[in-house]
């Protein structure tokens, strides 16, 4: 555990409620992550080929538009197609209905944070889920 | 409106009371905290009095509703005469389902109609587009033609209701598309009221539905006020945005501020493009949040009236009174909701519905309880639809003008907020104007400096959200949320290949070919956008035709 856990913090889709996105990334930033955030508008492909440019450990996404179902199992399918996805963290954040859960988590997608979560929660679960050796 | 002697009189006495009574009952009963503030973090005296008010002068500060600085009110009797617009923003899945909604909403009492788009529609792209994949109906309705639009209005007469649309980049478009609706139903374009939200810079700022770069997004917006004034005359051709600002996370006074820093880049480029003040002017509007803080969003709208009054009075030397009057729609703070038991924020719309009648708004969307999980159900939006007619019929606020004023609170917190406000707007004009102080990424920055400590204040406990960080009690999953039904994206393409086997497929490319000759010009653009929705050029296809010629903004990531 030498060099810092590296996060990648992404807006997939095309919603652009980027308050909590922004809040998450400064609040693992002050808990010593290195964080790239990518802004908005961004294709499944196009989050992972920033993941492995920057060498994240963690992808961590927020999605406020209903559209997760469909855009975070991307994500996660082609991170396993570039081989990374099994020292990948993918966790994500936002509007999402309870009953949606299981099966992002199915899907490959660790944790889901749903609104009211302190920063600190998500924090720890970083800490102690992440994958890299 | 103070004698001076009286004033120091009550000075005096004042210190007195300070020093000894509040003295003697701070030693037996200490107050819960050290400093007290607002729920922007301005800081709140123990109590208000005519010292906090020394320079005040009721006609100069003040004046009489309908007259100039405007802050009691735009109109003479404001709510006297009639109620505010009570509109609940609408739209989901399919033009067919919304109409339903919005037929729904009609006969419940509500007074307008507010259209929300689907993102696809909102960033210029059809539903059968790659990037719309997963967003078709999401959070608004998908319209990619004019026959989309003929659906949504179905058996709704558009010479009597007034309509909104939240609609900014391809504002012009669905303009377009709502006046050839209008048209078939034998409504001219003169008879037509309602909004477009057409504010491209708190896109850029907050919201995130941009298409095109600066310039030529600047221009989009000065055609429509230029072609309104002539062809729609009872169109607001612009909704100044705050509301997006503050969800952003921005404090009361960073709205206003931003908000009006945006509204002078409007008018600075209307005039620029050689229109007269006084003819568009009158017919730009603001759109507004209103948050728990009774008292200090009270204090904002009050503030927000008298500023943009002396802005366009003292800056643009605007002479008719109508260009001078803020007026304003309100919606309920969507990020004071809590996903943790919902019911709650029935209670938190009330607070903020008050605030917004007792501020003086033109018209009103309430949350509904449920918007921290989902689209809200029908029987949610009938709550919060009812707590407007609640406090419209049964509070007594609305039966006199601007009530609160003459509160030595709200009097200072008005005057605060307007100087801190004004403070911020020198500092953007300093750094070249909004649209610079955009990319120079000085606004976002702001917004989320304030952001972020209110999450730290949260966090830490300083600041309690009931049911939250604090009262929280074991939940179930909550039941019976508003699902949009997947199927939509594939209904939706499905329709966009019907049209266009129906359609003069030659005639549909001739017109987007004028169009695109237009935009490389120097011409108004929208008598041009008009022809071609006439004839069924999709929504995709004429934005991308203006993709073409402009470009696509680049969005400047500030963190």
């Amino acid at each position: 555990m030498d060099r810092p856990i590296r996060v990648l913090v992404g807006k997939p889709g095309l919603d652009g409620h980027d308050r909590g996105a922004k809040v998450i990334a400064r609040a693992l930033r002050d808990a010593g992550m290195e964080v790239i955030y990518t802004g908005l508008r961004l294709t499944p492909d196009q989050i992972v080929q920033a993941a492995i440019q920057e060498d994240v450990d963690v992808v961590a996404l927020s999605i406020l538009s209903g559209a997760h179902n469909h855009l975070l199992p991307k994500v996660v399918e082609l991170l396993k197609v570039e081989n990374i996805y099994d020292e990948t963290l993918v966790i994500c954040g936002g509007v999402i209905p309870e009953e949606d859960i299981p099966f992002l988590k199915e899907k490959g997608v660790a944790e889901v944070f749903t609104p009211g979560t302190p920063t600190g929660v998500t924090i720890d679960f970083i800490k102690q889920n992440l994958k890299r050796a | 409106m103070f004698e001076k002697e009286k004033l120091e009189e009550l000075k005096k006495n004042q210190t007195d009371w300070n020093d000894n009574k509040v003295g003697k009952s701070l030693e037996r009963f200490p107050e819960r905290k050290k400093q007290f503030a607002t729920g922007s973090n301005q800081e709140v005296d123990r109590l208000y009095s005519p010292v906090h008010l020394e320079d005040f002068d009721y006609d100069q500060d003040l004046g009489f509703p309908g007259e100039y600085p405007f802050t009691r009110g735009v109109q003479p009797t404001m709510y006297r005469g009639r109620f505010w617009t009570m509109r609940q923003y609408a739209g989901f899945a399919t033009a067919e389902e919304s109409n339903k909604r919005y037929k729904y909403l009609l006969e419940q009492g509500q007074t307008g109609l507010s259209v929300a788009f689907d993102l696809p529609t909102q960033i210029g792209y059809d539903s059968d587009h790659a990037l719309a994949e997963g967003e078709v109906g999401k959070v608004g309705v998908a319209i990619d033609s004019l026959k989309d639009m003929e659906i949504l209005f179905d058996g709704i007469p558009l010479d009597k209701v007034s309509t909104s649309m939240t609609i900014n980049a391809p504002a012009s478009v669905l303009l377009a598309m709502y006046i050839a609706v209008a048209e078939k139903q034998g409504v001219s374009s003169q008879e037509l009221r309602g909004t477009i939200q057409n504010d491209i810079l708190k896109e850029y700022i907050a919201r995130g539905t941009y298409i095109f770069p600066t310039e030529p997004s600047m221009r989009l917006i000065t055609d429509i006020f230029e072609y309104c004034s002539e062809h729609v005359p009872g169109w607001n051709t612009i909704s100044i945005s705050g509301y997006h600002i503050r969800e952003a996370g921005s404090t009361a006074v960073q709205e206003v501020a931003f908000t009006l820093a945006d509204g002078i880049a409007y008018v600075e480029a209307a005039i620029k493009a050689g229109l007269d003040v006084d003819k568009f002017a009158p017919r730009l509007s603001f759109f507004f949040n209103a948050h728990n803080d009774l008292l200090e969003e009270v204090a904002k709208f009050r503030a927000a009236r008298r500023l943009w009054a002396k802005i366009m009075k003292e800056r643009f030397g605007a002479e008719s009174p109508k260009s001078m009057q803020l007026k304003f729609h309100t919606q309920t703070g969507g990020s004071t909701l809590t996903a943790q038991q919902p019911d709650n924020n029935i209670v938190r719309v009330a607070i903020q519905t008050l605030a917004a009648v007792l501020g003086g708004t033109q018209s009103l969307h309430t949350n509904s309880k449920d918007e921290a999980l989902a689209l809200p159900t029908e029987e949610s939006v009938r709550i919060a639809l009812r707590t407007q007619q609640i406090v419209a019929h049964e509070s007594g606020v609305a039966e006199t003008v601007d009530p609160l004023a003459g509160s030595y609170y709200i009097e200072s917190l008005t005057n605060k907020i307007e100087q801190e406000a004004m403070e911020y707007i020198k500092k953007i004009d300093d750094l070249g104007g909004a649209a610079s102080a955009i990319d120079k990424g000085f606004i976002q920055k702001e917004i989320m400096d304030s952001a972020y400590e209110y999450q730290k204040q949260i966090e830490s406990g300083n600041r309690i959200v009931v049911g939250m960080n604090k009262f929280q009690v074991k939940e179930e999953t909550p039941k019976g949320l508003l699902r949009v039904d997947p199927a939509v994206g594939e209904m939706q393409k499905e329709k966009i290949n019907q049209l266009k086997g129906e359609r003069d497929n030659k005639l549909v490319q001739e017109k987007l070919t004028i169009l695109k000759e237009a935009a490389e010009g120097k011409e108004n653009l929208m008598p041009h956008i008009l022809e071609a929705v006439k004839v069924y050029a999709t929504l995709g296809e004429v934005c991308g035709v203006l993709r073409e010629v402009f470009g696509e903004y680049q969005q400047n990531v500030i963190l």
